[in-house]
């Protein structure tokens, strides 16, 4: 297994590193530049250039990368440019909402999904199999801010139920935190459900159509041990595999959802840097971003081999 | 062929999609001379209208007609799907087929540069890019195109793989045939199913990932009919006036859930291995 991680990392280690060269170049290549955004429309050349040695502008890519990526390694991911915080400080800041509301997505999706995909995998062919199928094709159709829209319409406006934005810190209201979460977390989960829903009963059939889950009902076990024991127990790698990939694709997900419902999280935290034309703070979001969605990558793949002793550490 | 139809035709759900697309297509090409307004035209007699006689679907609040526009935004959809889909598929099948047949170095650069780019979440990959790129048409499709294009790389690079190994292949080889020669006449043809399959489910990501692009203001032109930007400008009036930010919602799921239902048809009918265990 340590070979295997091993493995895993170093494969692991030329996509990060292309991860912070294209976070690093991409975000030179926006149109104007911070210190024209910082400065706006009235600024001598003399302020701009100070401001360019400042930042250290002025220099080639080449080095500014260099400089850069030296100061990323010792945590260093610069300040931003329009408000003078430290950019890991204002990430680490906004983590704990982006989190949360990933968490309690992937939370909600798979309190949705693992029962009505395992429903319809046993009813397969029914009513109820053709209803969970076609609510998964809806799931992935809906876009999640449009479900955001119609969830406030529906809980805020109509029901007056739940807050229909904002964000209340779980250390200062845990009640009102909980519930300023739910609608965006439904908001988001509600594509990660639909496709759970469909891995979950694509999973299940495979197995139920094992020998030993054929056994198992042969001697008259009731449903709940067949299914439950025999064949969810085998069936749930590949649904704990594509819940980890979906919780990674979450992270930009959360862009949308976070905008509508005004979260501040990493999501508009990065749009706020591509509306400022904040270079630092940009490619230190997208950089974290990157490398969050890699490192869950890597998690699933080792958890995905210490579940299955069928894969080949080697 | 006729294996491939009948089965197609037995999917009803897949046939649904098949023609609500067309209904689309229709509306689409006929948003010029059958749209009952100007999409653009703004009224202050028509703000906020609710569906009616005057306004099938209502007017926004710039009294703007929204059936219209969603036909008008059907032509932008489409056309963004199918170009931005189109790049991914051109682009992503040459590097898979190039990466799954010359393998080595070709294989290990090509593979490592599609691994970066799915490290990206999706829409925050397209965000950046469009940032770059400013917001038009044109580069959402380039964005989206971009974005979508490893999927395609890494299902033509395993579909080469397998058929670079069959006999037909070495038969070529051993006649003398170039590298382009196979890859183009012998390779291409055999791994163009997943491609098809592929192409029609990232129509359907295209449509969502344009409306949400330009539903954050970083999608295509601000005065475009686009139902991303309907959308998000119907939202402010949710309270008032529900239609403005309900039905540009309804013409993007349903759209994109026909491109599913057909992609997932298309695969059914395509490769039946995969249909008797509904993956």
């Amino acid at each position: 297994m340590l070979k295997y991680t091993l493995n895993r990392l170093l494969i692991a280690l030329p996509v990060l590193v292309g991860i912070s060269i294209i976070s690093f170049f991409i975000v030179r290549l926006v149109p104007g530049d911070t210190v024209t955004a910082m400065l706006g429309a009235h600024y001598s050349e003399e302020e701009a250039q100070a401001l360019r040695e400042t930042y250290g502008l002025d220099q080639s890519l080449v080095t500014q990368y260099a400089l850069w990526i030296g100061n990323v390694v010792r945590g260093d991911l610069g300040q931003s440019a329009f408000t003078g915080q430290p950019v890991l400080a204002a990430i680490l800041e906004r983590l704990p909402v982006t989190v949360q509301l990933v968490a309690m997505s992937v939370g909600f999706a798979l309190l949705m999904a693992l029962p009505l995909g395992i429903l319809a995998a046993v009813r397969r062919g029914g009513p109820g199999d053709f209803s969970v199928t076609f609510l998964g094709l809806l799931g992935i159709s809906v876009p999640g801010f449009w479900l955001g829209t119609l969830l406030i319409l529906g809980f805020s406006l109509y029901l007056g139920w739940l807050p229909s934005g904002g964000f209340i810190m779980w250390s200062v209201d845990p009640v009102e935190n909980l519930r300023h979460m739910i609608l965006p977390a439904l908001a988001l989960g509600g594509a990660v459900a639909a496709v759970i829903m469909r891995m979950t009963r694509s999973a299940m059939l495979d197995v139920l159509g094992e020998d030993y889950v054929k056994l198992a009902r042969a001697k008259g076990m009731p449903p709940r041990v067949w299914i439950l024991k025999h064949a969810f127990r085998n069936a749930l790698i590949p649904v704990v595999t594509i819940t980890g990939i979906q919780a990674g694709y979450l992270l930009g997900g959360s862009v949308v959802i976070e905008q509508i419902f005004s979260l501040p999280g990493i999501g508009m935290l990065s749009l706020q840097a591509i509306n400022n034309r904040d270079y630092a703070l940009l490619q230190g979001t997208v950089l974290f971003v990157g490398v969050c969605f890699v490192l869950i990558n890597l998690l699933v793949d080792l958890l995905y081999a210490w579940l299955d002793p069928r894969i080949k550490y080697g | 062929m006729k294996e491939f139809f009948r089965r197609f035709r037995r999917n009803r759900l897949a046939v649904a999609g098949l023609v609500v697309i067309a209904f689309y297509v229709v509306l689409a090409v006929l948003a010029p001379v059958a749209a009952p307004h100007d999409p653009y035209a703004m009224s202050a007699d028509a703000m906020l209208a609710e569906p009616g006689r005057d306004h099938w679907l209502g007017a926004d609040p710039f009294g703007r007609d929204i059936f219209s526009r969603l036909m008008h935004g059907a032509r932008l959809s489409l056309m963004v799907g199918a170009i931005a889909a189109g790049i991914a598929l051109i682009a992503g099948t040459l590097m898979g087929m190039l990466a799954g047949y010359f393998g080595r170095w070709v294989d290990a650069v090509l593979s490592r540069i599609m691994d970066i780019l799915f490290s990206f979440p999706d829409i925050l990959l397209a965000l950046v890019i469009m940032a770059i790129l400013g917001p038009s048409t044109v580069n959402v499709m380039i964005a989206i195109g971009i974005v979508y294009t490893p999927i395609f790389a890494r299902i033509a690079r395993a579909s080469t793989l397998s058929v670079k190994e069959a006999a037909f292949v070495d038969a070529a080889r051993s006649m003398g045939a170039r590298s382009m020669h196979i890859l183009w006449r012998h390779i291409l043809p055999n791994i163009t199913a997943p491609l098809i399959i592929q192409t029609t489910l990232s129509f359907a990501f295209a449509i969502l990932a344009e409306a949400a692009l330009s539903f954050l203001g970083l999608g295509v032109e601000p005065d475009a009919p686009s139902w991303g930007i309907m959308l998000n400008e119907g939202k402010n009036w949710m309270e008032h006036a529900w239609w403005v930010a309900v039905f540009p919602g309804l013409a993007i799921t349903l759209a994109v859930l026909s491109f599913n239902v057909l992609g997932d048809g298309l695969r059914d009918a395509l490769d039946p291995k995969l249909r008797s265990s509904g993956a």
